[in-house]
């Protein structure tokens, strides 16, 4: 029998489960590495170089090089662990969570500031709230993730 | 013997963390947030524990994708703040209890609970902003913590993550396993993290404030309601990483007003526990942050 997966209908939203884990696995444990100061700047002299010491595909080099986290979510990433590539860029969780929504950094604060985004439309993939497929990107800018649409 | 005498339950986010080191806390944005632990921190020094029991959950930090235990207990001397990708927090080490640890770790093994011993990790933010925001900025060097802790650490990493059912069960469990202790310690348990909030994808900022009160409330008047709450309604309404609330339920369980066995019911029914502190706030960083302090009377 099939497992039960009644998180796949949310909007907006990647449950990390032991398939994504899968996908992700070398990805991730290339996150983990950047724990240590000496990695992270070995990583930031030439990105390229470091990931190719890792068994990951090149579309996961590339979403990390492009800082497109969604894509790297897509790809099996994890949000606890993808932190860890913005933090050594010296971003924000802030900063990175608005990224994956389209908006800019200053329109995504202002969203947390008047008490964030509502469940209301969100709760199910065809509902009509903002953060549903066919409303994206949101805000102004026209980049998702550092990355020209 | 060793005793719970209180719980404390708060949010754990990482940006707390940083605003307390960078000396930011009196700024317009945070300035009402540390405003709602002035009375817990002060609770804290009137109160005084002998050991605290912090459950938090590891942001892939000590454990990676090599190896994901659903319960995991520290069983050693001292742990190091972690660094998580922009250096270790400037906080101080944290010292364990490691005969309490293992005592706690034997009575709830064999009360059914399979429990991963730790005996080295370091301790990410998810346990040090719990005890800055009870105690203060402490310099690493010249300062250390209050008490003894033992960290308890929960995967809310990847799925399956235990039921807010299982983590209930588990903090009566622990409390059967502190009061078989023969020591006199005064213990606290902790429940740390949660709070609706997302932090990936589309979804990213989601808050859902009626929903996040709302359990609340049934978490302090019927916990075990509460812990039937299904982890797709803390996904569905409070955001995919809302669901670390599940680790407030461990210490919900711990407390005296709930039997931990069939036998312990009027016992149980004999105690109520006191609200002394309750307080919410939007936003910090992406969060919404909730914090409690139940006391058992």
């Amino acid at each position: 029998m099939a497992l039960d997966k009644p998180y796949q209908d949310i909007p907006g939203t990647i449950i990390f489960d032991a398939e994504q884990s899968r996908r992700g696995y070398w990805l991730n444990q290339f996150c983990m590495s950047l724990m240590k100061a000496d990695n992270r700047t070995r990583f930031k002299a030439d990105q390229r170089a470091y990931l190719n010491e890792w068994p990951m595909s090149e579309e996961q080099k590339q979403a990390v090089i492009d800082m497109d986290l969604n894509r790297a979510m897509q790809l099996g990433g994890n949000i606890y662990f993808l932190a860890k590539i913005g933090a050594t860029h010296g971003r924000s969780f802030q900063q990175m969570a608005g990224s994956m929504t389209g908006m800019t950094e200053e329109e995504y604060r202002a969203m947390m500031l008047a008490g964030g985004r509502s469940a209301e439309g969100n709760r199910y993939i065809g509902e009509d709230g903002d953060a549903q497929a066919h409303r994206q990107p949101q805000g102004q800018q026209s980049t998702v993730g550092g990355k020209k649409d | 013997m060793a005793k719970i005498t209180a719980s404390v339950f708060t949010s754990h986010v990482p940006a707390i963390g940083a605003a307390m080191d960078l000396g930011k806390t009196q700024e317009d944005y945070w300035k009402p947030l540390f405003a709602g632990y002035e009375y817990s921190k002060q609770w804290m020094k009137d109160n005084k524990p002998d050991v605290i029991f912090l459950v938090f959950n590891d942001h892939a930090t000590a454990f990676s994708l090599d190896m994901i235990p659903t319960f995991a207990i520290g069983t050693a001397a001292e742990y190091t703040p972690a660094d998580e990708g922009f250096g270790p927090r400037p906080v101080p080490k944290v010292q364990g209890h490691p005969d309490l640890a293992s005592h706690i770790a034997h009575s709830v093994i064999q009360q059914d609970f399979d429990l991963t011993i730790v005996n080295k990790m370091d301790v990410d933010h998810g346990l040090t902003v719990p005890l800055s925001l009870m105690c203060g900025e402490k310099d690493p060097v010249k300062d250390s913590w209050p008490c003894p802790v033992i960290p308890f650490a929960v995967n809310v990493v990847q799925y399956p993550v235990p039921s807010g059912q299982r983590c209930f069960n588990l903090g009566k469990a622990i409390r059967k396993a502190v009061e078989s202790y023969d020591e006199d310690l005064n213990v606290h348990i902790w429940g740390t993290g949660g709070m609706s909030h997302q932090l990936q994808g589309a979804r990213a900022g989601l808050i859902n404030r009626a929903w996040d009160n709302a359990w609340l409330d049934q978490m302090i008047a019927d916990p075990a309601a509460c812990a039937a709450t299904p982890h797709i309604d803390y996904v569905r309404e409070a955001g995919s990483e809302g669901i670390e609330l599940v680790m407030w339920l461990i210490a919900r369980g711990a407390m005296s007003d709930v039997p931990y066995d069939a036998t312990d019911l009027e016992a149980a029914r004999a105690h109520s526990v006191s609200v002394k502190h309750r307080f919410y706030h939007v936003p910090a960083s992406n969060t919404a942050v909730g914090h409690l302090i139940l006391e058992n009377n």
